[in-house]
């Protein structure tokens, strides 16, 4: 069941994905929290260029702590969604297929990803430690002021992760619940 | 009088501030442990497997259990006859400088809510003090994540709402969250006292080891009921179903006003972290 996929994500690879599938992530993906969202939709709302391609591309919302030794990056975990939910419309339309956090989504955002054709991945949060050891290349490459909350190009290996929420809409965070529950009948 | 150094106060917080980020406390990897052995949903148990190769990782490598290296909760508790040779307040705000810096944990404090300006060294720390009789001088750092934070709930209940009513406060607490505060969490419950009292209490909740119950048997009973009913939601590991919602729930209670019943829940997630040393 479980699927391995590589960036660039496609609407192809985005339809094949299903809510409940358990992915390996490898390839470039880009970090941003909310301090940089709030940026770069500024940027768009300018009509300025982003400082990358939001096509088909994966955003890891995560704020990495502090190399350490000979670390690539310190412990990488996600955090909470719902943060971006003001944002992420606004992406998706630019043609992001993917968002890797954890935690509820809006229903615009759920909207905005069954018009355009994107994905919600969940990591496990919490497990930042684990996670990092996926990230073999790390660099900012925007909003260096806002320390772990800047923008950074990631290149990951195997990153693991759920789909939480489809591109037809289809909710894990429902459905596993439910069918956990139905079990217990 | 006993004379406790200021520099020996700094050098313990920051070295607490760096081994909390790392080491779980044990009772905490033991229910992690126990609720994976349980778990009869595959997801479910994968993930609290994950969860567990993490801190082992954390561990072996001294790094951060979560990125998320929290604002530094300090909690002392100090003898009224000791004397602090130098500034008490500031010599606690350095260890965290030190610790963070020298730690690489991450700075996750703005100095202001609404500028949002981050400090760069994590500081300022949460202080809370406790004067007790005697000379001596407890120091516990609790290094507090937001994902669970931020789904802290506290309301003030009437006296008519009863236990019921506080019942239906905690799962509501819990059911709001859903997945947002990582579960499986531990959830901290303050009852009585005033506003600010009764948030106390629960944030202190969070501070009991969890296999310790409340020394009162009707709490201790409350404690355990929640919890089964906690885990009855199914909420789950991350919320993808599952029963392990909770691993503990800690109540503190204590007395209050004819005209009310203040409850607070704060929650934590698996990364429950806290160290305490005494001098």
């Amino acid at each position: 069941m479980e699927k391995r996929i590589t960036t660039p994500l496609t609407l192809e690879q985005v339809k094949d994905l299903k809510c409940g599938d358990s992915v390996l992530i490898s390839g470039v993906i880009y970090t941003a929290r909310d301090a940089a969202h709030k940026r770069l939709c500024d940027l768009v709302a300018q009509g300025k260029e982003l400082p990358f391609d939001p096509k088909d591309a994966i955003i890891y919302y995560v704020g990495p702590a502090p190399a350490k030794g000979n670390q690539v990056i310190g412990s990488a975990g996600p955090t909470t969604s719902y943060r971006m939910d003001a944002y992420s419309p606004t992406m998706i339309a630019l043609g992001q297929r993917g968002m890797i956090g954890k935690g509820k989504r809006s229903p615009e955002v759920v909207a905005a990803m069954k018009e355009h054709g994107a994905v919600y991945f969940g990591a496990i949060g919490g497990a930042g430690a684990l996670l990092s050891r996926c990230i073999k290349k790390a660099e900012v490459i925007a909003y260096e002021d806002l320390g772990a909350e800047a923008l950074r190009r990631l290149e990951v290996e195997d990153l693991p992760a759920f789909v939480i929420i489809d591109s037809e809409g289809k909710n894990l965070y429902e459905t596993g619940r439910k069918e956990y529950l139905e079990s217990l009948r | 009088m006993r004379e406790i150094n200021a520099q020996d106060i700094t050098a313990q917080v920051k070295r607490l501030c760096m081994e909390a980020n790392s080491y779980l406390p044990e009772d905490i990897k033991e229910k992690i442990t126990a609720s994976e052995q349980a778990e009869p949903w595959a997801l479910a148990k994968n993930i609290l497997g994950i969860i567990r190769e993490n801190y082992m990782i954390a561990e072996d490598s001294y790094v951060p259990v979560c990125q998320d290296t929290g604002v530094a909760c300090v909690f002392i508790e100090m003898g009224q006859d000791v004397h602090v040779v130098g500034n008490l307040e500031e010599a606690i705000h350095e260890g965290v400088r030190q610790g963070y810096t020298e730690g690489c944990l991450r700075k996750s404090v703005v100095k202001d809510p609404l500028d949002r300006v981050n400090t760069t060294d994590n500081t300022p720390a949460m202080i809370y003090y406790d004067i007790v009789p005697g000379d001596g001088f407890k120091l516990t750092v609790a290094p507090k994540g937001f994902g669970s934070e931020n789904m802290s709930q506290i309301k003030m209940l009437k006296p008519s709402d009863g236990l019921e009513g506080v019942k239906a406060f905690i799962l509501k607490a819990v059911e709001d969250a859903g997945p947002n505060p990582c579960p499986p969490i531990v959830v901290g419950v303050g009852i009585g006292g005033t506003f600010d009292k009764a948030a106390l209490l629960a944030k202190k909740a969070l501070m009991r080891n969890t296999n310790v119950r409340n020394a009162d048997p009707f709490y201790a009973q409350l404690e355990e009921e929640m919890l089964e009913k906690i885990n009855a939601l199914g909420i789950g590991p991350q919320g993808v179903g599952g029963k392990t919602t909770a691993l503990a729930v800690n109540i503190e209670k204590m007395a209050t006003h004819i005209a009310g019943l203040p409850v607070a829940v704060n929650i934590n997630c698996h990364v429950t972290r806290h160290k305490t040393v005494e001098l």
